[in-house]
């Protein structure tokens, strides 16, 4: 009797004492979780707030006459003549007509220099769609040069930037802006054009394109190798010194440096099978060696975690070892593999060293159409931009990184959603 | 296993006896008085009891088992299903089990009792060969069934498999239907012709496993939501599901409440109509009530084979003794 007491008090005691542990615990995890998020907000924020503005661009809008003397074009539709063209011409006079009182060679090169130099393309675009607008006038928002865009910006917010701007420019945007003829708008060439040398003209379509070919490709070659690897380990491969050694060397490979895959891409595939460099076909054949190790090692674990009593079950009911498997194990383990493949997939599209060694960090405008198309990819062009001296590129640097973070956090999502609707299966 | 538990369902079992041949009767009845002596009292007694036999036996006679040993009773038959020779298992350098030999006949059911650890459950695995799949595990002897040796090189374990069946000890339906569950061995060794045939197979089983009634309005739902009786049940009904010639059982009642079990005896008796089946169990009134012969093992040896009936009234020898009335195991 004595001594049940005796352990009650002792047990009191010792209660306080564990559920003090316990609290403390908790609050080391919440602590920790926070500063977690802390760091990612504060990622998100900087970056938003560094980039945002580069979703809108300044344009400027003037009356431009589509002059055929002046474009020096007879036909339309010869592609000789549409190359000679003075199209750089137009945009030229329309600003010429608009600020009348500008004279001399200076002046005229500073007039010239409010507008991208990539307008009067734009201007080409648009007659070659509407042929009827040949010696026609209208008014239209055109494309401002990137100082421009980042002086308007920056005056808008209040703290102009005006280093690399005349004082005459900035005259003559007051102007405008008082005429409402200069405005921010929606940057449809960041979506819609590859990289240029020009900030207000570069857009993002190359990368993405270049990283979607990219992926495709390396996950139509690491899933199924990957998962047919950790199939034939888990479940027919004799356990032996060969299989262990080829076990401690995937665990390895998962830990090499991204870049010494890079140099074996650039030894095997471009030196020795002649590969061309900078396309999509060397860049997911390196990213697949490197995301091989990942998806076999979770796919494994996904089938190591497929309960032995339904191996058992199937077995006893006289299903062959491979019937067992495409049966029962497979369905049971691919929500797990899914998740791992797609994990593989986010750091592929995030891994920029190895695609430095294969050519693919080279400056390229055109947007990659196929696997053997010259590309670069997100983190490349992000590395690239913000590698570059013009201020502009500074916001076009965080906008693509919100696009590759947007990318990111699709592609996690979905393994979480995939994993949970296969998993609720039953 | 307590004595206490030995002797209490005594009525149950001379009643779930009495259904079957008229033999079993007599043996259910005549067990009573023997299993009854061990329990004077309520259970408290049992720990007292316990502790007075247990020096008392020890100084009679010893409970060592010599390595020559072989086994006692009847352990052959005339009409042998499957026969064993001279079987011994081993795990790695550990032998589990040690020169078995025994005959299990046509349409008998043989219960295995013994000690936990002894072998019993790797002894019925290698029945179907279900030891091939542990790593390590290595099987001597003969074994055949209907003569043919089931460790032959040429033999195919699929095939062999399809023909003795086996219901584990844990309920362990796939993650699938219950429709699926049943339909997956006709499914996989090609019994049905059509979706018809299938739908009466797949009725059929369940309802020679006692379950169809339940079951029948929710065929499509995953069988991992049923009670864990019921999932033993549709274990049994996926086992039958493709007229296996021999069905292994270990210890299928082992998660199950009296009313679940007395219905898996009840489906014993009938299905031992058409199949052999080899049980193990831990509950003696479970094999006094649905086994003919019960072979008792004790540390990876077969020490007695003998019909139920005597095994649960006059053991032959002194370790079946000592184990039927509770003094150690
Ligand atoms: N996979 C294995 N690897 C190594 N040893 C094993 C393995 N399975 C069983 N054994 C050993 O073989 C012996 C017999 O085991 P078995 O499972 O057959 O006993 P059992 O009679 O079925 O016991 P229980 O009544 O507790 O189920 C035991 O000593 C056990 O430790
Ligand atoms: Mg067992």
């Amino acid at each position: 009797m004595n001594k049940s007491a005796d352990n009650l008090s002792k047990i009191k005691r010792s209660l306080t004492r564990r559920n003090r542990a316990e609290a403390r615990f908790q609050w080391c995890g919440r602590v920790a979780i926070f500063i977690g998020l802390a760091a990612v907000a504060v990622l998100f924020v900087d970056i938003i707030g560094k980039g945002h503005g580069a979703f809108q661009a300044t344009y400027i809008k003037l009356n431009v006459s589509y002059d055929q003397d002046l474009l020096g074009i007879e036909n339309l539709s010869d592609p000789e003549q549409l190359m000679m063209g003075n199209w750089d011409a137009v945009p030229k006079v329309a600003l010429r007509e608009k600020f009348t009182d500008v004279s001399g060679r200076r002046d005229k090169r500073r007039l010239n220099g409010l507008l991208s130099n990539g307008a009067g393309f734009d201007l080409k675009d648009r007659l070659l769609a509407n042929p009827q607008l040949l010696n026609t006038t209208e008014s239209i928002w055109l494309l401002a040069d990137d100082d421009i865009d980042t002086y308007y910006k920056s005056w808008l917010d209040g703290e102009a930037y005006a280093a690399r701007l005349s004082d005459k420019q900035v005259v003559w945007i007051d102007q405008l802006h008082e005429q409402g003829l200069i405005r921010l708008q929606l940057n449809t060439n960041l979506f819609t054009r590859g990289d240029s040398r020009e900030p207000e003209q570069a857009g993002i379509r190359g990368a993405v394109m270049g990283s979607l070919l990219t992926l495709v490709l390396t996950l139509i070659l690491s899933f199924p190798i990957g998962v047919s690897a950790a199939i034939y380990l888990e479940e027919f491969a004799p356990k032996n010194k060969w299989t262990d050694f080829i076990e401690v060397n995937i665990n390895n490979l998962a830990a090499v440096p991204s870049i010494i895959f890079g140099l074996l891409g650039l030894a095997i595939f471009i030196n020795f099978f002649h590969v061309p460099r900078s396309v999509p076909i060397v860049g997911g054949l390196v990213l697949t060696l490197m995301t091989l190790p990942t998806i076999i090692i979770t796919s494994r674990a996904a089938i190591k975690s497929v309960p032995p009593s339904i191996r058992e079950a199937a077995l006893g009911m006289g299903a062959s070892k491979y019937q067992m498997v495409l049966h029962h194990v497979l369905p049971l383990a691919l929500p797990g593999m899914l998740t791992g493949a797609i994990i593989g997939m986010a750091q592929a599209l995030g891994e920029t060293a190895p695609l430095l060694m294969i050519g693919m960090v080279a400056f390229i405008v055109d947007v990659p159409g196929s696997f053997t198309d010259p590309a670069t990819v997100l983190p490349v062009q992000i590395f690239l931009w913000a590698d570059s001296p013009e201020r502009a590129f500074i916001e076009k640097t965080s906008a693509a990184i919100m696009v590759l973070l947007t990318f990111l956090i699709i592609m996690n999502t979905s393994a979480v959603w995939l994993r949970k609707r296969l998993e609720r299966r039953w | 296993m307590s004595p206490a538990d030995t002797a209490k369902p005594a009525k149950a079992a001379s009643k779930a006896a009495s259904k079957s041949a008229p033999k079993k009767v007599a043996k259910a009845k005549s067990a009573v008085p023997k299993v009854k002596k061990t329990e004077p009292k309520a259970k408290k007694a049992v720990a007292k009891t316990r502790k007075a036999v247990a020096p008392q036996f020890k100084a009679g006679q010893s409970l060592d088992i010599d390595d020559h040993q072989i086994t006692v009773g009847k352990s052959f038959s005339d009409n042998a299903k499957m026969t064993m020779r001279n079987i011994d298992v081993y795990y790695g350098d550990k032998q589990a089990i040690h020169n078995v030999s025994i005959d299990i006949a046509k349409n008998e059911v043989m219960a295995m009792i013994g000690p936990s650890g002894c072998g019993k459950s790797t002894f019925l695995r290698t029945l179907n060969r279900m030891n091939d799949t542990v790593e390590g595990c290595r099987v001597e002897g003969d074994i055949c069934m209907d003569g043919e040796n089931l460790y032959a090189p040429k033999l195919d374990v699929v095939e062999l498999r399809a023909r003795v069946g086996m219901v584990f000890q844990k309920p362990n339906p796939f993650p699938k239907s219950i429709y699926e569950n049943v339909a997956y061995g006709p499914k996989i060794h090609g019994l049905a012709d059509s979706r018809v045939d299938l739908d009466e197979i797949v009725e059929n089983s369940l309802r020679k496993a006692s379950l169809w009634e339940e079951v029948k309005e929710r065929l499509h739902q995953p069988g991992t939501g049923l009670s864990g009786g019921q999932q033993q049940r549709l274990c049994i009904a996926r086992a039958i599901a493709v007229s296996p010639e021999v069905i292994l059982m270990d210890e299928p009642c082992s998660a199950l409440d009296p009313i679940a079990t007395a219905k898996i005896e009840e489906l014993i008796e009938e299905l031992s109509e058409n199949f052999t089946i080899a049980i193990v169990t831990h509950s003696m009134q479970q094999a006094a009530r649905v086994s003919h012969r019960t072979a008792y093992f004790h540390l990876g040896k077969l020490i007695e084979v003998n019909p139920t009936e005597q095994v649960f009234t006059m053991p032959e020898h002194q370790l079946t003794e000592a184990y039927i009335t509770g003094r150690f195991g």
